[in-house]
């Protein structure tokens, strides 16, 4: 068994692609019709085309996820964390382009980490991960 | 500005008679207008406290309560700051008479 997907709820694909690949750099690795308006959109990090995908998920308006979305906004709370190589020269890349963070990078227990707005309701960590 | 008003002052002092809730200042003091992730990641590594989310939002309910943080809204989010003020009572209070 292996973790191939994880989501984030969105409400808006277009919106959501923009900030996902335009700003944190991911590229689309599925974008499938699925009639009534619904896509199959999946995302991937260039430098590991065949890890794990992304999936826009679009369930943001449902209510136990807006439920959800509310409490963890409150109360600064990712929904989901990403790993770089180097969060100061992201921190200070996506700063430069507009992107709010609402922890600025904190250095705790061996985890190099902060967290940011997707612009889609979300918070995001980005982290060092060190090895395990 | 000085107040007597003892209702104030007993909020003040059960506020910081708390060990965990003083730590709360102490980092607020370091690092200030945290939101409640953040905080509780610091409280943990730095102050060893292991309380849960929901009890540090119950001392931060303290801690505001006496006037000792200011909550801020930035759009959805919360963001927590120290206030001092409250303090100036006490010290004001008890503040040694210089001798001539």
């Amino acid at each position: 068994m292996r973790i191939y997907i994880t989501s984030v709820p969105i409400s808006d694909y277009d919106n959501a692609v923009e900030f996902y690949t335009g700003k944190l750099g991911f590229v689309k690795k599925r974008d499938i019709e699925m009639g009534h308006a619904m896509r199959f959109i999946t995302l991937v990090s260039p430098e590991d085309p065949d890890g794990p995908e992304l999936l826009l998920e679009p369930n943001a308006e449902h209510r136990g996820i807006k439920a959800l979305r509310e409490a963890l906004a409150e109360d600064g709370i990712p929904i989901t964390s990403f790993a770089v190589k180097d969060l100061d020269a992201e921190y200070k890349r996506l700063s430069g382009l507009g992107v709010l963070f609402t922890q600025k990078p904190m250095r705790q227990g061996g985890w190099y980490s902060a967290v940011l707005d997707d612009t889609n309701g979300n918070l995001i960590e980005l982290a060092e991960v060190p090895s395990a | 500005m000085f107040t007597c008003n003892t209702l104030v002052v007993d909020l003040i002092f059960k506020a910081l008679a708390d060990p965990t809730r003083r730590s709360i200042l102490d980092e607020l003091s370091k690092h200030d207008g945290q939101t409640l992730f953040e905080l509780c990641q610091r409280l943990l590594f730095e102050h060893k406290v292991e309380s849960s989310r929901q009890a540090i939002s119950q001392h931060l309910d303290v801690l505001e309560a006496a006037d000792l943080i200011r909550i801020k809204r930035q759009g959805r989010y919360k963001f927590h700051f120290i206030n001092t003020e409250p303090l100036k009572t006490i010290q004001q209070r008890w503040s040694h008479k210089e001798r001539s």
